[in-house]
């Protein structure tokens, strides 16, 4: 039985000057900043070429399954790394959660990017720390976490981006492979805001938990066609998306 | 079928005989979970039908430093409903020390219709340690829609993370069976190997199917299966598959790339 | 033991783009080749390589909308070392991805200067796009142009951005002008019209050192730079 010790507290993300600026979660999450993520499908151009993902109905059965595994564990550390657990603690933790060296890989160069990114938008001590521990980049959703934490996001909000864009990125990919009916997958993304906001509170709630029993009170859910999935896009010697 | 639920806990401790064999100074069968021994193989052999709902199962094994030990079982676990629509869980603690070797490889656990099951499987290793641990999930035996089944397998090695995955299926589990997670396919399975000797030699990530590089297309034969090296000094074989026995041959497979020589 | 990040990388450089290096030297300059798709860029970039690479460190960034492809027509045809080359995915956006958000790049260009720098030159290619595709100033120096005469001889008079915006704009393939009957002066006439003061040139690579007046350009701009 694991009993390990729970990470020293670490300085928590300095609130934005006046206190929570709720219009950051807008930011944080807008397509349009320049994070990186428009070159990534979260696993749609994969999914699409094995047939899986073809049509509105399948691309919603993709995404809800996407949002409750990879989603919800990237939501889980991004609301923990907001709510002050050690970002390098939590940079361990996604590496054990994240069984595909591609995903790996993918996730911290979008890290690095979102580090970029975020600095530039909302400057802070935390960010600059973890830049500086993890110069190839962090896992994506702990700095996700961290700059929700300094722009004045709660937890929860940093949760809610991480898996808003756990589905959006393959909605738009998947509107850019399949020709699919822009509006109709719009449809799919607003049928989706219920698992939505309950995956949001189940990685809140997780991520006050992880304060006092550590990092195994994170979600960890996983999806083993994800993964193949992955490592096969990164063999292919001619693709649009990166992940 | 039905009876009252049970709570049990077994107990397997190994040690070194001092002979280059391996002693089992404890071994604590109770209730369903009753223990076979042969030489350094323990086999779990079910005792009554479980688990069934509200039962609550606890097996903790752990080899001393310089032992070797096997666990089996004698046949597939199958979770079954209780009365009451209970969830039952079982928890499984694994603790391997420096210079010990676990292999720990019990047949599938199939999730029956109707039922509800939690699994978690912690493992402590030292840094020494070597496993070999297998986990093979069935969603329903044949022909019929599976229970709720949630598997957590946590592994720490020298204290720190080293593996981490929760796979949920059933209604309870939003698109399980979808194009993101199962894809359809009704077993899935992994075999992890922790080994020192992968600190200075990885695994190289490679697929176990016919895949050509350019046509993402499953292959034709029911399963794909996957070979990682995790963050650590580990090799992860993911298998998902129609049915158990092209999982066991997928995993079987990956098992022979991971490990070269038997230890 | 975690193998998957390196801890003796160097603290990555600010969010923006610093003119001097670490040591206080100039970085290298990095010039962005844009224009639509057949026009010649890689073309480009592979007679520019060839014809700099002795005289200058080059490394180089591609942005084909399909991953490796120009990265492999450089690698087969040894314009560069491997390690030289990066590529880069664009999501089927490529003017995404080297105007509106450029970190993917950013990141290749770094990444490059850390691991074969110090650099003197470096060419961001991007996957090609249609007439409205600019680079961010903050990715880089300068930006080429790269239209062609078998596109049609309007493409001057239509503008756009690319046209009427980069620092210069090359009219490749002038070997085909008479074969698609495309008029090279009224092409000159209208880009002076839509350019101003901005500088044209036209090329033919097929012919001996046909690459020499962008290289001459190139230079130019490089020794500005470093003045």
């Amino acid at each position: 039985m694991s009993t390990h010790p729970a990470p020293p507290p670490p300085p928590a993300p300095a609130p934005a000057p006046g206190g929570a600026a709720r219009a950051a979660l807008l930011v944080l999450a807008d397509g349009r900043f320049p994070a990186g993520g428009h070159a990534h499908s979260g696993g749609a151009e994969a999914a699409v070429r094995a047939g899986g993902v073809h049509d509105p109905d399948s691309l919603e059965h993709f995404c809800r399954g996407r949002l409750r595994t990879a989603g919800l564990t990237a939501a889980g550390l991004a609301a923990a790394a907001t709510a002050g657990l050690d970002p390098l603690v939590l940079d361990e933790a996604a590496d054990a959660r994240t069984a595909s060296p591609a995903l790996r890989a993918t996730s911290r160069k979008l890290g690095r990017q979102l580090m970029r990114a975020a600095r530039a938008a909302w400057p802070g001590p935390a960010l600059d720390a973890l830049a500086a521990a993890r110069p190839r980049g962090a896992h994506q959703p702990v700095v996700l976490g961290l700059a929700a934490g300094t722009a004045g996001l709660p937890p929860h909000d940093a949760a809610h981006i991480a898996l808003y864009e756990s589905v959006t990125g393959p909605a738009t990919a998947a509107v850019r492979l399949l020709s699919l009916d822009p509006f109709a997958v719009a449809a799919v993304l607003a049928r989706l805001t219920p698992d939505l906001d309950r995956a949001a509170e189940a990685a809140a709630t997780a991520a006050r938990a992880a304060l006092h029993d550590g990092v195994d009170a994170l979600p960890a859910a996983s999806a083993p066609l994800l993964d193949l999935a992955a490592e096969r896009h990164a063999r292919w010697k001619v693709r649009l998306f990166a992940s | 079928m039905t009876r009252w639920s049970v709570t049990a806990h077994a107990r397997i401790t190994a040690a070194p005989d001092g002979r280059g064999g391996t002693a089992l100074p404890e071994l604590a069968g109770d209730g369903p979970l009753a223990l076979r021994r042969s030489r350094d193989r323990v086999t779990v052999v079910g005792a009554m039908a479980a688990p069934l709902g509200g039962d609550r199962l606890r097996l903790d094994a752990t080899v001393l430093a310089g032992a070797r030990l096997r666990v089996g079982t004698a046949a597939a676990t199958i979770s079954l409903p209780g009365r009451d629509g209970a969830e039952s869980v079982y928890d499984v603690t694994l603790t391997v020390e420096d210079r010990a070797v676990l292999h720990w490889l019990p047949e599938p656990l199939i999730a029956a219709a109707g039922s509800r099951l939690r699994t978690t499987t912690r493992v402590e290793l030292a840094e020494g340690a070597r496993l070999v641990l297998r986990e093979e999930q069935v969603l329903g035996r044949s022909g019929e829609q599976p229970g709720a089944l949630s598997t957590r397998l946590t592994v720490r090695r020298a204290g720190r993370p080293l593996l981490d995955q929760e796979l949920s299926f059933g209604q309870a589990a939003p698109g399980w069976d979808g194009p993101a997670v199962l894809g359809g396919r009704r077993a899935v399975g992994q075999l992890l190997v922790v080994d020192p000797a992968f600190e200075d030699k990885p695994v190289a990530a490679r697929l176990l199917d016919r895949d050509d590089g350019l046509d993402g297309s499953h292959a034709s034969d029911g399963g794909d299966a996957l070979v990682t090296p995790l963050a650590g000094p580990a090799a992860l074989v993911t298998a998902v598959a129609r049915d158990a026995l092209t999982l066991r041959r997928l995993l079987d497979e990956g098992q022979r790339e991971v490990v070269g020589a038997p230890w | 033991m975690h193998r998957d990040h390196d801890e003796e990388y160097p603290v990555r450089h600010a969010y923006s783009t610093p003119t001097t290096r670490a040591d206080g030297t100039r970085r290298a300059l990095r010039v962005g080749l844009g224009g639509p798709v057949g026009s010649g860029k890689t073309a480009t970039v592979a007679a520019l390589c060839r014809s700099l690479r002795d005289r200058l460190s080059i490394a180089v960034v591609t942005n084909d909308i399909y991953t490796t492809e120009d990265a492999e027509f450089l690698l087969r045809n040894a314009v560069l070392p491997p390690e030289r080359i990066a590529a880069v995915e664009t999501g089927a956006c490529p003017h995404t991805a080297i105007r509106d958000d450029i970190s993917a790049n950013l990141e290749a260009v770094e990444d490059l200067e850390d691991e074969v720098g110090p650099l003197d030159l470096v060419l961001v290619e991007s996957g090609g796009d249609n007439l409205t595709a600019t680079f961010s100033k903050a990715l880089v120096d300068a930006q080429v142009f790269v239209i062609d005469v078998a596109g049609g001889d309007k493409i001057p008079r239509k503008g756009g951005p690319g046209v009427t915006t980069a620092d210069l704009l090359v009219v490749n393939k002038t070997d085909l002008a008479p074969l698609v009957g495309a008029d090279l002066e009224v092409m000159a006439r209208d880009a002076k019209a839509q350019r101003g003061d901005l500088p044209t040139l036209f090329t033919a690579l097929t012919a001996p050192d046909g690459i020499a007046p962008v290289r001459e350009w190139v230079l130019a701009r490089l020794d500005a730079w470093r003045a």
